[in-house]
Parts: structure tokens; sequence; C-alpha cells
């Protein structure tokens, strides 16, 4: 009976998850006269993406939105390997000091630095250039934290029998570490790209043109330029394409993901 | 130098350089503007005074008078109250469901983490088209109930509980993700020989997964309490902070103290407040509430 009772509440909760997103969906492709008006009909149209489309430059803020997340995530997995292996496998002198100086950057992430890191971008001249967005977030304390725990459970045995056969320090981290660490590249991979994929205040702050604006941003200033609820359809066209293609990897991976996050050593 | 330690000095050397990439962008982007942040909050720099003048703790005593201030800090400490306990418990619950249920698992996983990924600025639009009053999502619902009209992002009181809730909506998912993780950790035996014992579900929860998922939740919780300071997004499409600041938290003050009013002396002073007080949690976390943990 209890187990019942949590069954359907537990349903209800996932339908009440789900409805935000079907609703954007739903307001996407209705006639815009139609998206606020809450009858049934069968009319759909593909009009409202087609006006975003054309009405702001999306294909940009896409090439945009991708290039930023695909760097920041190539060179967050390079320095978290690295700096990872260290604190897992080496004693070191400073250790412990170090570790907790990464471990404020968990509890004080950059997002919350706003003001200063602008400071500290003008002083490099690099206010609205893509190198801008992408710099603060090169170290990841949260990518080191997650790879250093799974390091630490990879048997030493494993790295002397490398060694015995002539491996390099670096041909030991690449073909013993990170192949066996894959789960938690996995999992920290979609933490960062959809972290990136949705960073907002950051970018909104330091950009100033079209070359450099991504997609959230864009979006924002698409749904601004409306003063009132008439371009509903419009901004759920907009919003849809946005999350679109997170979404629909998520959708398709959701397995993989979930599972490689689950065995991934984050506990 | 002997051969000990001259092997010893290797691998310090050898660390450090495989930290080195890092520590960099650490000391660049957390470490450096923090201190300077400190420095140029004890001066006064504004559009009036284009070389920082130094003006001692004025910034922070006129911090301490300024009434929104005080609103904004009191509105972040209430959404961080509001969000925090929520989302986790909901998450441990959702992961608790998810775990178990032996149909439809995907479904159920899927339905309760995708908010994840939707950006916080689509989050805002679409719950912005939820929460407008007459044409929105959930003055429809309502009146099918034959509820009254309500004011959701316009009324003072409202807009804070409708923010949490969509906050909570979009991280419950998250939290449930670690908490799978957790559960994979703890040993099957422990659950068979609670179930030799006779123990009801409500005392094993208590007894056996509660408790050994306790650093599963010292973590979730530094993430959650980091969020509820962090996440400001939404503010820029909803509210503006509006009414009259009901909805405005403490970084989104400071982004208007910085690039609104360009007073930057005061976003400096703000900023420190905001990085004293996220490291004072952190510190009784670590000192205090992490004792009480079992680590196994």
């Amino acid at each position: 009976m209890f187990r019942k009772l949590t069954g359907v509440a537990m349903l209800g909760l996932a339908m009440l998850w789900l409805f935000p997103l079907l609703w954007a969906f739903w307001t996407a492709f209705r006639p815009r006269e139609q998206a606020i008006s809450w009858t049934l009909s069968a009319d759909l149209t593909f009009d409202n993406f087609i006006t975003v489309w054309n009405g702001a430059p999306f294909a940009q803020y896409y090439l945009n939105t991708f290039l930023i997340v695909t760097v920041i995530l190539i060179v967050q997995i390079l320095t978290a390997t690295l700096a990872a292996y260290a604190f897992a496998k080496l004693r070191f002198w400073g250790r412990e000091v170090l570790f907790v100086l990464f471990l404020v950057q968990l509890m004080v992430p950059a997002d919350i630095l706003l003001f200063p890191n602008y400071n500290v971008l003008r002083d490099l001249s690099l206010l609205d250039t893509k190198l801008g967005i992408m710099l603060p977030y090169f170290a990841s304390a949260f990518g080191i934290f997650l790879l250093r725990q799974t390091f630490k459970t990879i048997p030493h045995e494993l790295e002397e029998a490398a060694r015995m056969e002539g491996c390099s320090w670096w041909q030991i981290l690449w073909r013993v570490y990170v192949p066996l660490a894959r789960p938690t590249y996995i999992a920290f991979g979609l933490v960062s790209v959809s972290y990136h994929w949705n960073n907002f205040m950051w970018p909104l702050i330091i950009t100033n043109s079209i070359e450099n604006r991504p997609l959230t941003v864009g979006l924002a200033i698409f749904a601004q330029s409306f003063e009132t609820g008439a371009q509903w359809a419009e901004v759920s066209a907009a919003t849809v394409m946005v999350i679109f293609p997170l979404l629909l990897a998520f959708f398709l991976f959701q397995r993989q993901f979930i599972n490689s996050f689950i065995h991934s050593g984050v506990k | 130098m002997g051969l000990k330690q001259s092997a010893n000095l290797k691998i310090n050397i050898y660390a450090w350089l495989l930290l080195l990439p890092s520590l960099i962008f650490l000391v660049l982007f957390t470490f450096y503007p923090v201190l300077q942040t400190l420095f140029l909050s004890f001066h006064q720099a504004d559009l009036g005074t284009p070389e920082p003048l130094f003006n001692g703790g004025e910034n922070y005593r006129q911090m301490l008078e300024d009434d929104v201030f005080w609103k904004v800090l009191t509105n972040n400490i209430w959404f961080a109250l509001g969000t925090v306990p929520t989302s986790i418990a909901l998450g441990l619950a959702m992961a608790l469901f998810a775990n178990k249920v032996l149909r439809g698992k995907g479904f159920f996983r899927t339905a309760y983490f995708y908010p994840t990924v939707v950006p916080m600025i689509a989050v805002a639009n679409i719950w912005l088209f939820i929460y407008t009053p007459e044409y929105g999502a959930l003055s429809h619902v309502m009146e099918w109930f034959g509820q009254k009209e309500m004011n959701w992002l316009g009324d003072k009181t409202n807009v804070m509980f409708a923010m949490m809730f969509m906050v909570i909506w979009k991280e419950a998912g998250y939290f449930m993700i670690f908490y799978l993780a957790g559960l994979q950790n703890i040993s099957k035996e422990l659950y068979e020989s609670a179930a030799m014992d006779g123990a009801r579900p409500w005392t094993v929860f208590k007894r056996v997964t509660f408790p050994l998922l306790m650093p599963t939740t010292m973590f979730v919780m530094i993430i959650a309490i980091t969020n509820s300071f962090k996440l400001v997004d939404h503010l820029v499409i909803m509210t503006k902070g509006g009414p009259d600041n009901a909805s405005n938290l403490l970084l989104y003050y400071i982004y208007e103290t910085a690039f609104s009013f360009w007073d930057q002396g005061m976003a400096s002073a703000l900023t420190i407040v905001m990085v004293g007080l996220l490291l004072l949690v952190a510190a009784l976390q670590f000192f205090g509430l992490d004792k009480k943990i079992h680590y196994n």
C-alpha cells in the first residue's frame, strides 16, 4: 500500500517536472495568435522558428557557444588530469595547503567574482573576446577533485608494471590512468558542458558584440526585445532552439551519462 | 646531498610542474582578484573619481546603513533556507525511488534530471510564461480549480516563493544523481542483515541509508549553498530584483552596483562580504558538521 502510494506520488512529481518543458515545446509550435490562449486545436506551425532564425544571428551564437564549451572542456581536462595525478599519487612539499587552496575555488567559484574578474580581464585587455569568457574556467577544482578520487582507487602495481616496460610518466598517465578513469571523464564532461552552455552572467558582462556572444546572452537579448507577452510563441521557439541540442544529447545518451556518473566515484 | 634527497627534490619539482597550469589560473582568477577587490573596497572608486581614492572603511560604513544591502542579504538567506534543504530532500527521495523502481527507471531519471541541462536563462523564459497573470499556465490551472487570480511575480510576498519553487525544480534532479552514486557504495549485505532482523523500511533508512549517505549530503550541501548565492540569471529576465527589491539577491545587487551604478568601491565591499560569507559557511561545515560524519 505504502509502496503504491509513493509510486503514484513520484509519478505525479515526474509529470510536474516534465510540464514546463512540454509547455514550452507546445507554445513554440503554435501559431502566434493562439499561443496565449489555452484552447486545444490541431494548429501546429514551424513559422516561429523561421521568424526567430531570421530575426537574430542565432547561427553565430551557436558557433560561439560551441567553440567556448569545447575549448573550456579540453583545457580543463588537461589541467585537471595533471593536477589530480599529483594530488592522488605524489607526496610533495605543500600538498595539504595547496589542496585546501583548490577547495576554496569550490566554495568561491568564478561566477561569484563577477566584478573582480571583470577588472582582471580589463587589465589583460581581453574584454569582449571568446578567450576572455573561457579563461577563468581553465582550472576546475571540481574536475581535480573528481579525478583525484578516481586516480586514488587505481592500484599502484599497474603503474609499476608500466614503468618496468619502460613507459615514461606521461605514457603511464595516458595509457594507465586516463583509460581507467573514463566514466569520471564522461561525468565531468557532462557537468562541464552543461555548465558552460548554460553560463550567462559572466558572458553578459564581458561581451559586447555578436561575434563573441554565446547563445544564452543572445536568447536574453532576443527575449527582452519584446515589451509584452505578445510574442510568446517566438520567445518560446527561441528558447526551445537554445535548449534543444543539449536536451537531445541527454535524452539519447541518458543511460550512459547517468551510469558513468554513478560509477565515477562521486560520493 | 644524498641519493634519497635528490629523488625527493625531483618528485617535488615534478609535482609542482604538474600543478602549475591549474595553479596559474586559480591564482589569476580566484586569489588575485579577491585580494585586489579587498584593496579596492577601502577606496572611493566611482564615476566621479577616476583614480581610486583611499577612504578607509567608508564603503563598509555606507553599506551597513544601506537598507537595500540588508534587504538583499536577508532575501538571500531566506532563499538559501527555502531552497537548500527542500531540493536536497527531494533529490534524496528521487534517488531512493529511481534506484528501486522496477519499471520506467530511465523515464523517472530523465524526467527528474533534465532541468539540469536547461540553461537558467531559458528556464526563466519558460517560467515567466508559467507565472504570468491571466495568460500564464499557472493561472489557467488555478482557474480550473476555481481559485482566484494570483499575481506571482508582481507581488512582494509571492515573488520569493515563485523563485524558490523554480530553483528547486531546476536543482533537485542534479542532487539526485549524487545520491544515486552514493547509494551504489552502500553494501548489499547491510540491507540483507537488516531484513533478517526484520527492520522496518523507515528504520533501515534512518539507521543505514541516511548515515552512510552523509558524505554525499555534505558534498551536495556545499553545491546547494554556493548555488543559492550564485544563481541570479533568472532575475535579469523575470523581475530585475523587483518589485521593490523583494526578489533581489546579493550577487544581482553587486552586478547592479558595479555595472549599472558604476560604484566600484561599493561593489568591491559587497563582493568581499559575499566571499567572507561563503568562506564562513565552508569553515562551519569543515570544522563543525564534518566531525559527525562516518566515512567508510
